[in-house]
């Protein structure tokens, strides 16, 4: 492992020292230009794509908003203002707006419980996978991926029949007599975060099981001929050295919990918003576009800051991979 | 000299029960002494690393009982036997400097911060690590990679240092360094070493007793030398060194010694182990260099036509067609002043003693 990376560093230095500068100019000029030549076509379409529509987004939360829905062309950073604060219609005093921070708080926290909880059942289930025999595991995967087969909607409705108050769960519990009155979970944040949960479970399980497969178990076996616990070989070597699919895991999860709609939408009966639903409600209802996209703007940034923290980790901990 | 380690009719059957289960060992015992320098030596799939992972406590075994100075540790895990190992490819921490790989046991064992730093430091010292332990294990060489997990498996001073063919994956030069490297680390630390290879020349040099394993079974334990001059088995002569085996009958026999005649009609005193008693024919092992090339003549043990010479520098080989059309090997030294030359077709001699006349079981 460590020879063949030594030779490929020895070779990639001999491309880099040119011998020959003429030569070696005019063909990297040609590469140069060629390279541009194909990367072309992608930077359009990523640009029209994923970099357009976000400007006109920006552009937009600094607009007036239309009063039958839209933006007038008149320029205003009330949207920005509403984000955080709020403005008494009587007195005009400006508070903190209590409705939308409760919003940021509900959605951070349950995307953080989300990813958690998908962390703390999906660590065990992919080394689990990761410790069948090479055939088996293909299975197990298959398994695992199956739920993306069905429709996110009808998952999020099978899921409110087995909460809802007469649903399998409460049933089963009054039947067995634990409780007289059903437990109330469907429209709670408990529902939510067990949707959210089911839904992104795969996206936490794949990326720990490809660091979990790449796994040399010998050090497992290592770690306990050194005398160290089932427990401290899980801490100080089984979580170290797949630290990046626990990264890799737990963004994929993180981010679209964050902005997750149709969850919350119908777990939470429409109480309990999350920050997706703010946003739809300012494009909906509310009539106040440049508010949603000052929302969403800022669900932007906070995803931007949570995957700078995994670029930056994931570094870090790829340093200690280098082999 | 006590006993480190004691395997007791041991058996490991992997798979028992189903139609895939497969003997790895097959009820073998043996007796490892304190301080001592062992070997098992056999091919691949023989059982040696399976006994070795039984030892270290990896797997357990089937039947049997496995004793470290005198307490049964059979059912103990591996975390709680002082026995370390050194693994094939070393299984060094990745995530982990070179001082912290060796860190890691002491650390694991509850000892306190200044002594995991002084043993380390000791540790790194042994095995001339000092300048590089703060480097990533995977900016090292092999041999260094080696050292560095010699020094973890020893720092945490096991009773006895497990070692799976730990130079298998090192080229020739380094090999042969390390080998004496080894044998250096044994005798300052005078911890029992139990190593494993399939390399019969590695066996033969740094051992203090070798048990040869076949099947599943230990077929022979000795000294290299015994080992090496008097095989048990023909397995054993075969998978250590050359050797040609040649049929003889059985003349007459006194308990002690056999009378051998072989097929030019020579005979000839040779001892007899136990267990041969009564045999009419037998299987002999004559060793390559143990001989003489004569021209041909009546005295000669054997007598064949001289098919080839094959120069080695330090030695030739001489390649002799024997009359039942089996080729025997003779491997002469080459001296200063050698008069005799013999030509390829030459009718030769081939001149043994007894003392180098190894009679086999079959």
């Amino acid at each position: 492992m460590t020879g063949s990376n030594i030779t490929h560093n020895e070779r990639s230095q001999e491309v880099m020292s040119p011998n020959e500068p003429s030569v070696e100019s005019t063909a990297r000029g040609l590469e140069v230009r060629r390279n541009i030549l194909l990367t072309t076509p992608a930077l359009i379409v990523l640009f029209l794509a994923a970099s357009g529509p976000l400007f006109i987004m920006l552009f937009y939360s600094f607009l007036t908003p239309g009063n039958y829905g839209g933006v007038e062309w008149k320029s205003s950073l009330d949207a920005w203002f509403r984000v955080f604060l709020h403005r008494d219609i009587f007195d005009e005093t400006v508070m903190f707006a209590d409705a939308h921070i409760s919003i940021f708080w509900r959605s951070l926290k349950l995307s953080l419980l989300t990813t958690l909880f998908t962390f703390v059942l999906g660590f065990p289930t992919a080394y689990f996978i990761a410790t069948r025999p090479e055939r088996t595991r293909n299975v197990w995967l298959f398994l695992v991926t199956i739920p993306f087969w069905t429709n996110l909607l009808i998952r999020t409705f099978a899921i409110m029949e087995v909460i809802r108050n007469q649903g399998v769960i409460n049933t089963v519990l009054i039947s067995l007599g634990f409780t007289d009155q059903p437990v109330q979970m469907l429209y709670t944040d408990f529902a939510i975060l067990l949707g959210m949960a089911y839904v992104y479970m795969p996206l936490m399980i794949l990326p720990l099981y490809a660091s979990m497969e790449r796994l040399d178990f010998k050090l497992i076996e290592a770690g306990y001929d050194l005398y160290a616990t089932r427990l401290r070989v899980l801490w100080r070597i089984i979580v170290p050295l797949v630290k990046p699919g626990i990264i890799a895991g737990s963004v994929l999860v993180f981010i679209p919990s964050l902005g997750a709609y149709v969850t919350p939408r119908i777990l939470g009966g429409g109480k309990n918003l999350m920050l997706g639903n703010l946003i739809e409600l300012q494009f909906g209802q509310g009539r106040n576009w440049p508010l949603g996209a000052a929302l969403s703007v800022t669900l932007l940034a906070i995803v931007m800051i949570a995957l700078i923290i995994y670029v930056r980790t994931a570094q870090r901990s790829g340093n200690t991979r280098a082999n | 000299m006590s006993v480190a380690i004691e395997a007791q009719s041991v058996s490991k059957i992997f798979n028992a029960g189903s139609e895939h289960s497969v003997t790895a060992l097959d009820d073998v015992s043996v007796e490892i002494s304190d301080n001592e320098f062992f070997t098992l030596l056999g091919p691949s799939g023989c059982g040696k690393t399976t006994l070795l992972r039984l030892i270290a406590g990896f797997e357990h075994p089937s039947s049997g009982l496995i004793k470290l100075h005198g307490e049964n540790i059979s059912s103990l895990p591996p975390f709680r036997r002082p026995v370390n190992t050194v693994f094939q490819n070393y299984a060094l921490f990745p995530h982990m400097t070179v001082s912290e790989n060796i860190a890691f046991g002491l650390e694991m064992q509850g000892q306190s911060k200044d002594n995991v730093a002084q043993t380390t430091q000791e540790m790194l010292q042994l095995v001339r690590m000092q300048e590089l332990s703060d480097r990533r294990t995977s900016q090292i060489s092999g041999g260094q990679q080696q050292r560095v997990a010699l020094a973890r498996a020893l720092a945490p001073h096991p009773k006895v240092l497990l070692l799976d063919e730990p130079l298998s994956a090192l080229d020739f030069k380094l090999r042969k360094d390390m080998q004496l490297e080894l044998k250096r680390l044994q005798h300052e630390t005078g911890i029992t070493f139990i190593f494993v290879t399939h390399d019969q020349e590695e066996a033969l040099t740094m051992s203090d007793r070798i048990a040869v394993m076949s099947a599943g079974c230990i077929l022979q334990i000795g000294s290299p030398k015994d080992i090496y001059e008097h095989p048990a088995e023909r397995f054993v002569a075969d998978f250590i060194g050359d050797t040609n085996f040649i049929v003889a009958d059985v003349v007459s026999e006194n308990g002690k010694q056999a009378r051998l005649k072989f097929m030019s009609g020579s005979e000839i005193d040779v001892a007899l182990p136990e267990k041969l008693f009564g045999a009419d024919h037998v299987t002999v092992a004559i060793r390559p260099e143990q001989v003489i090339i004569s021209v041909d003549s009546e005295s000669a043990l054997l007598r064949g036509v001289l098919e080839q010479k094959v120069y080695f520098g330090t030695d030739t080989h001489y390649h002799i067609l024997l009359p039942d059309g089996e080729l025997f090997i003779a491997r002469i030294q080459n001296t200063r002043g050698q008069t005799e030359q013999f030509e390829c077709g030459a009718k030769v001699g081939i001149g043994v003693e007894s003392d180098a006349i190894q009679i086999l079981r079959d």
